[in-house]
């Protein structure tokens, strides 16, 4: 499972002040904390907060000093994936995201071919958001096809079917999980399916009891990647178990321990109390 | 027609593990041996590295042995009362590269001998042979327990593999391993979920994977190399998937158990003559573990070493060479 650290967005109040101060110890803090627990990629995103290309180029150096992690480049703007991907210490990264939208997807499918990264693409058109299977997977079709015309390998594409919040949205999440499905028949191999996950719980009260049941439900129908809050150890466990029951690791009795061994990681488990 | 390129390039290698120390390192040893390293499944060499070629290890015991049958105990029948000159003629008649002393002694069935026997074979051992020791218990783990810390020391600084691990005395091995710099057999009983735990159990108390070889169980050709087969070579594709708590070289105690099975060592010629089956019985048993993926074998009769040997270095090419 690849999971993606969504922490460094300025959407954040602290990461939002860090960047308009210029203040990077709670970058640091965040790239660290997330790459111990055994992120994938760090997400990086200046959000509405700026439209400097000039500082998303500040926050990745500040992430790029701080941990060996590899980054995805949050924008939807080509121009900003431009200036981030300038950036970049020549460690692998994550294009993220375009959309179906035709010149937008040459941009972006252009780019990610120069710098050898991977694309993210999400599933939208210039009508906006689907709101059922047909044209996500369409959408994501489309990307897909642009991206392996560009030369790209389908390990380096990430297509994202859109998830809805599940507090005014309750009829998407079994779209999403069906869209999931079809995007595995897209090829062999299948690109990565990644969701995410804040969009999902966004506004809703038990954040984490529905993301990491959304995660696992996801898990078995081909979802193999996920922008989440790594921090959240019940998450991890909750893939760790799901990688266990899908056979894509060997059981062992300390199987938490292994995941996070594979990771790298540091593995403390939650306090017994919480531990229901 | 084309045909298609199927080579596959894995995420991971196995861990490397040298075994033995010379004058530079802290030990005594002349030579030292190099083991794992692998990008792909044994013998792939179109598609990835094989660093190391598989390594035969000779067995040697700390008692005379009893049980051995007459064709594998005739070459060593001068020199089995004494380690020393067992190893002797192990490494310097028939070519070992590797002793492994097993310290059969300690068995309280075997003479129950105490720790400072075990601690003085050990050391005769070392003071024989220049090349690198595996030191492997009794398998009586409540007399390993109490003899390895004496045996550990005896060996202090030169880099031994030292065996085994287990689930229940991985605490007491990584600290002895840890404190007296070596290296450590991990043992699981044909079980490649508790393979994969003693890993994680020994990692967890500080001891680096990469100095760790997996001992899987070893089954005589006849008796369950099949189950220890695939074991072997799932182990293999999780460590080059990237498991790490899986990229460990494997060690198989082939001779030990070739020599047990009545194919091997029954004396009458109606099965063909024993002088020629019994090492062929152990030396084929040898060759499907290194198909699986062994890195390390340890053998008794010199004919099966030799018949190894011989064909893991045909199948065997340093890259470019």
């Amino acid at each position: 499972m690849i999971l993606i650290g969504e922490r460094i967005n300025a959407g954040f109040k602290d990461i939002g002040r860090a960047i308009k101060e210029k203040d990077p110890r709670p970058v640091i803090k965040w790239a660290k904390v997330q790459t111990q627990a055994g992120a994938n990629y760090l997400d990086v995103n200046i959000g509405a907060v700026s439209k400097d290309p000039q500082d998303l180029v500040w926050l990745i150096r500040v992430v790029q000093e701080a941990v060996p992690t590899a980054i995805s480049i949050d924008s939807t703007q080509p121009e900003l994936l431009e200036a981030g991907v300038e950036a970049l210490d020549g460690r692998p990264a994550l294009l993220n995201s375009t959309t179906a939208e035709d010149r937008k997807l040459a941009q972006v499918v252009g780019l990610a071919a120069r710098c050898g990264g991977a694309l993210l693409g999400v599933a939208m058109d210039e009508r906006g958001s689907p709101q059922d299977v047909a044209r996500r997977v369409e959408n994501g079709a489309k990307i897909f096809a642009a991206a392996i015309e560009a030369g790209l390998t389908p390990d380096r594409v990430f297509l994202d079917p859109i998830l809805m919040p599940i507090r005014f949205m309750q009829d998407q999440a079994p779209k999403v999980l069906e869209a999931i499905h079809e995007f595995t028949m897209l090829s062999d191999p299948p690109p990565h399916i990644s969701v995410g996950l804040s969009n999902l719980v966004s506004k809703a009260k038990e954040r984490g009891l529905l993301a990491r049941t959304f995660l696992v439900m996801a898990m078995s129908t081909g979802l193999d990647a996920a922008i989440c809050d790594i921090t959240d150890p019940e998450l991890r466990m909750a893939v760790a178990t799901a990688e266990l029951i899908l056979n894509r690791e060997i059981y062992t009795d300390d199987y938490v321990r292994a995941f996070h061994l594979k990771r790298g990681a540091v593995w403390n488990p939650p306090d017994k109390e919480t531990d229901r | 027609m084309e045909i298609p390129d199927i080579r596959k390039k894995w995420p991971a290698r196995i861990y490397t593990v040298t075994i033995g120390a010379g004058k530079e390192s802290g030990g005594t040893r002349t030579s030292t041996v190099t083991i794992g390293g692998e990008t792909t499944l044994p013998f792939y060499l179109f598609e990835g590295e094989m660093p190391h070629p598989p390594v035969v290890a000779m067995e040697v015991w700390d008692i005379p042995p009893e049980d051995w049958p007459d064709t594998v105990r005739k070459p060593f029948e001068d020199v089995m009362s004494d380690p020393g000159p067992w190893a002797k003629k192990c490494v310097e008649t028939y070519g070992a590269q590797v002793i492994c002393l097993r310290l059969k002694g300690l068995d309280p069935l075997l003479g129950d001998r105490p720790p400072d026997h075990a601690a003085r074979a050990v050391r005769r051992v070392l003071e024989s042979v220049g090349v690198p020791l595996i030191i492997w218990g009794s398998g009586k783990e409540d007399k390993d327990n109490e003899a390895f810390p004496a045996v550990a020391e005896a060996a202090k600084g030169e880099n031994c593999l030292l065996g085994t691990c287990t689930q229940t005395n991985y605490k007491t091995m990584t600290a002895l391993a840890t404190a007296y710099g070596h290296k450590l057999i991990a043992e699981s009983p044909v079980d490649i979920n508790i393979a994969k735990q003693v890993n994680i159990l020994a990692h967890d108390s500080g001891f680096p994977l990469e100095n760790l070889v997996i001992f899987p169980s070893t089954g005589a050709l006849g008796y369950g190399i099949e189950y220890v087969y695939s074991i072997m070579e799932r182990t293999r594709l999780a460590g080059l998937g990237g498991d790490r708590a899986m990229a460990m070289p494997m060690v198989c105690d082939v001779g030990a158990q070739s020599w047990g099975v009545k194919e091997a060592k029954a004396p009458s010629a109606e099965w063909g003559d024993p002088q020629l089956r019994g090492p062929l019985w152990e030396a084929t048993a040898a060759y499907t573990y290194l198909m699986a993926g062994a890195d390390l074998l340890i053998l008794r009769h010199p004919h099966a070493v030799r018949a190894v040997e011989a064909f893991a270095s045909q199948l065997w090419r340093k890259e470019g060479a």
